[in-house]
């Protein structure tokens, strides 16, 4: 039988405030709370409150039969509680229903996969931690920022414990292979790797209202007779994207809600049922290993990191970035530890992006250009540096400065121990002296 | 395809970017097989590169009649043009002129520069278009900025030949907005009476639609360009003996070119760190005005003035720059910018300058927003990945933005007019 299996992926940065280099050094607030609000709220009433109602109604109607999978960055669930936590109740709804699954991912939307395997391995932990308290259901299923997968994060994730994550169907990796298989890791063959099915996908997220398609209207009868004619051995079609595509990126005037409404009928009239990540990926076995030596993502029609990794303003900034993560995450400075997770959102270097100059900067950035876009940042970046140098002298490196720490961080238990030590060393000494007064005594009495 | 065209400035004699801009074009112009330029201007030295076009001199047309013998057209104006030439002229003198001031040949005098009687002189200049006019074939007539206008007007009542006029600068421009009525009238009336209308950016078209009142269709833009620099001047090797980074003001220091705001920033940079310098290089009516704004800011032991720079200074400035900064409050299109940028230099411009429509890898800003000028130079100086990647990137975008395709552009709008 063939499964649909959806994937919503949720994430809104912390953008930036104008920052001048006067504010380095005197201004330690980062973020532009107005921007933040205004877009996150409109979001909201636009695609996420609309959205969540629709799927809630809708596995409700069919009784558990329709699922679906979400994948919040931990960023976003921070500012849904700030600015709009009728999100989040709404998610807390459709978790009750026990038919969705939550994915893990970077609590950041971060890059670190690419330069810092601890960052990740710790941002995975956080987010994960995140989900459960929220949701009150354990992750088992690793997403990665924007999807960004190679062998060298295949290790990284299968270390961490996660056995299953998904990624894209990037065509010149896969070559002719469908991507409505389940494959695992070439380099950890215990890593079973769901994939996007990129066709499918795009028909809905770029297409669907694109009036020169020739396709054009996109409906869910037609849309479901294109998946039931996949080859029958071919069980499962991931449709992975971002949840905004209802009712932002689509607007709700172009019937993307209704296209969705409409779906699950016809899906199960072609008998086609709906499965979820972590399901999928248990109910079918791999059939073929994936090599990706050279990193992908679901970006751009090169489906790889150029999109924040393609210039030297990028790579300068996150080189910066990351040359002082072990310094933080020496630090027990709360707000430090927190700008420093925003700081780390890929949005950050996306807009830095030079690729699309002359075809129109991108419609996510709050910049004029890239340069705009670098020159804030470093602004921001020149000042969190300079704050986390200053929580320890910058003459100690930080191997040392670990061993120090170590030492000051377990002193109240050393000297618990050197002063339960003490105690027994006073009581056999107290009772030595006892026992030579008895003699004493006991010599008087004589 | 014959060309005639009007200028006032040709290199190596120039004052501002307007002969730069006539060089480019005709030498980019000049690819095109069957282009022949005729170009006029005031007043020639000898020594312009005529191996594309022939240059012929203002000065040297006479208007009246005289008797000269060939080996006095020989001795005076060899050095010029063919004596041939000058009889041929002679020969098209069509009035009587005597009652103006004309030298032994029957020529008048132009200073070629922007004197104070310049109105005089731009019709001087077109009484002897009316010789030139008649004197050789062409096919159209292509006139550069409003002190040739006249010319040009005269040129086509007289042969009946369209008159394309580009516009380099407006009145607007140069005034901030405060046109001077005798000039705009002259602009006005070119304008209006010409064939078709070229503008240099987008920002002059929108200002010749608007305040002359001239019908869309009749306006085209086509955006200046940059030669390659010769190998001379790549040779030149960054000068300054300090570790110091510097940024640099490079134009006339007036009005229109904004120079204040340039020195508002530098106070702010300057106030907060120590590892940047500024430098105002080139003259003009504000630069008392700006040595006294730089010594009340008291940033005077980190900024410093160059003076009037000419020829190969300019790059040797350029070279040693690690910022250019162009904060023009109106600014047809600028042409500087791209010079630095070939130097390798990171620019800063204002949104408010036409090559900002076609520049990428350029910071843009407001003029007015000094706190972005001075974020950008600082940023330019304290970052190096910025300064590397518009270093590179630079110098690739402009190294791809070539006369010869302006030249193109401009030619369809001959061909449309035939």
């Amino acid at each position: 039988m063939k499964n649909i299996c959806f994937y919503f992926q949720i994430h809104q940065p912390f953008r930036l405030k104008r920052y001048r280099f006067f504010n380095i050094g005197r201004d330690h607030y980062y973020f532009d709370d107005y921007a933040n609000e205004e877009i996150l709220q409109q979001i909201a009433a636009r695609s996420y409150v609309p959205a969540n109602r629709m799927l809630l109604d809708l596995i409700n109607q069919y009784k558990g039969k329709f699922k679906v999978a979400f994948s919040i960055s931990g960023v976003a669930l921070e500012q849904m509680e700030i600015f709009a936590p009728e999100v989040i109740d709404g998610f807390r709804e459709l978790a009750k229903t026990g038919h969705v699954e939550f994915l893990t991912e970077t609590y950041a939307h971060s890059l670190a996969s690419l330069f810092d395997p601890e960052e990740f391995r710790n941002q995975v932990q956080q987010h994960a931690e995140r989900i459960e308290m929220l949701f009150g259901m354990k992750p088992t299923v690793l997403r990665n920022t924007e999807l960004i997968y190679s062998d060298e994060i295949a290790e990284q994730v299968y270390d961490m414990g996660y056995t299953k994550m998904i990624t894209e169907g990037a065509k010149h990796v896969l070559g002719w292979k469908s991507p409505n298989y389940v494959y695992h890791a070439a380099t950890r063959p215990g890593l079973k790797l769901l994939l996007k099915n990129s066709r499918f996908s795009d028909d809905i997220t770029y297409r669907f209202s694109n009036y020169s398609w020739h396709e054009y209207p996109l409906t869910a009868d037609k849309f479901i007779a294109w998946i039931a004619a996949t080859p029958p051995e071919e069980e499962l079609i991931n449709l992975f994207m971002n949840y905004e595509t209802l009712g932002n990126l689509q607007p709700a005037h172009t019937g993307i809600f209704e296209f969705f409404k409409a779906l699950p009928r016809f899906a199960f009239e072609n008998g086609i049922g709906f499965t979820t990540p972590g399901e999928a990926l248990d109910s079918h076995e791999a059939i073929d290993s994936m090599l990706v030596p050279n990193t992908i993502s679901w970006s751009d029609e090169e489906r790889d990191v150029s999109a924040w990794l393609g210039n030297k303003l990028q790579q300068s900034a996150l080189k910066s970035l990351y040359e002082v993560g072990e310094r933080v995450r020496l630090c027990t400075d709360r707000r430090l530890k927190q700008d420093w997770i925003y700081l780390q959102s890929s949005d950050h270097f996306y807009y830095m992006s030079t690729k699309h100059f002359g075809s129109g900067q991108s419609q996510f950035s709050p910049y004029m250009s890239p340069y705009d876009a670098f020159n804030n940042y470093m602004n921001v970046l020149s000042d969190f540096i300079a704050r986390v140098r200053a929580q320890y002298p910058d003459t100690v490196d930080n191997e040392e400065l670990n061993a120090l720490l170590t030492i000051i961080h377990n002193q109240e238990m050393e000297i618990k121990r050197l002063q339960s030590e003490l105690k027994t060393v006073i009581g056999t000494n107290e009772e030595l002296l006892v026992e030579k007064g008895k003699g004493k005594t006991t010599q008087k009495e004589k | 395809m014959k060309a005639l065209m009007f200028g006032w400035e040709f290199p190596p004699h120039i004052l501002g970017g307007l002969g730069t801009a006539s060089y480019g074009l005709t030498r980019g112009m000049a690819q095109q097989e069957d282009m022949e330029i005729t170009f006029v201007i005031p007043r020639p030295w000898g020594d312009e590169d005529q191996s594309f076009l022939k240059i012929i001199g203002a000065n040297n047309t006479p208007i009246v009649w005289r008797d000269v013998s060939w080996e006095k057209a020989q001795a005076r104006l060899g050095k010029y043009m063919d004596p041939k030439e000058y009889f041929h002229l002679r020969d098209h003198i069509y009035a009587d002129f005597s009652y103006m001031h004309t030298n032994d040949l029957g020529c008048m005098e132009f200073s070629g520069r922007y004197p104070n009687n310049i109105l005089e002189e731009t019709n001087n200049y077109s009484i002897v278009a009316g010789v030139i006019a008649r004197s050789y074939p062409f096919d159209v007539i292509h006139a550069h900025d409003w002190l040739t206008y006249p010319a040009g007007l005269h040129a086509r009542s007289v042969t009946g030949k369209p008159l394309v006029i580009h516009v380099h600068a407006t009145e607007f421009d140069r005034s901030r907005g405060k046109p001077n009525p005798i000039v705009y009238g002259i602009e006005k009336n070119g304008m209006d009476n010409c064939d078709h209308i070229i503008c240099v950016s987008n920002l002059t078209r929108k200002t010749v639609i608007e305040n002359y009142h001239q019908p869309s269709w009749k306006v085209t833009t086509v955006h200046n360009a940059v030669d390659p620099l010769s190998p001379e001047i790549e040779a030149i090797e960054r000068q300054s003996g300090l570790p110091d980074k510097v940024a640099t003001f490079l134009g006339r220091i007036t009005m229109q070119k904004g120079p204040e705001f340039f020195v508002d920033a530098a106070t702010q940079v300057i106030r907060k760190t120590d590892h940047i310098r500024f430098v105002m290089a080139g003259s003009g009516d504000m630069m008392d005005q700006m040595i006294q704004l730089v010594a009340d800011r008291g940033i005077a032991h980190k900024f410093h003035f160059t003076g009037f720079l000419r020829g190969k200074q300019v790059y040797e400035m350029l070279k040693s720059s690690d910022v250019y900064v162009m904060p023009s409050v109106s600014e047809p299109f600028g042409i500087s910018p791209l010079e630095a940028m070939q130097c390798g230099v990171p620019s800063i411009i204002s949104y408010q300058s036409g090559c900002s429509e076609i520049l990428h890898n350029v910071i843009k800003i407001d003029y007015w927003d000094v706190d972005a000028m001075a974020d950008a130079i600082y940023s330019i100086c304290t970052y190096p990945a910025m300064a590397e990647h518009l270093r590179i990137e630079g110098k690739k975008e402009v190294d791809n933005i070539k006369w010869e395709d302006a030249g193109l552009k401009i030619r369809r709008i001959y061909d449309s007019l035939m």
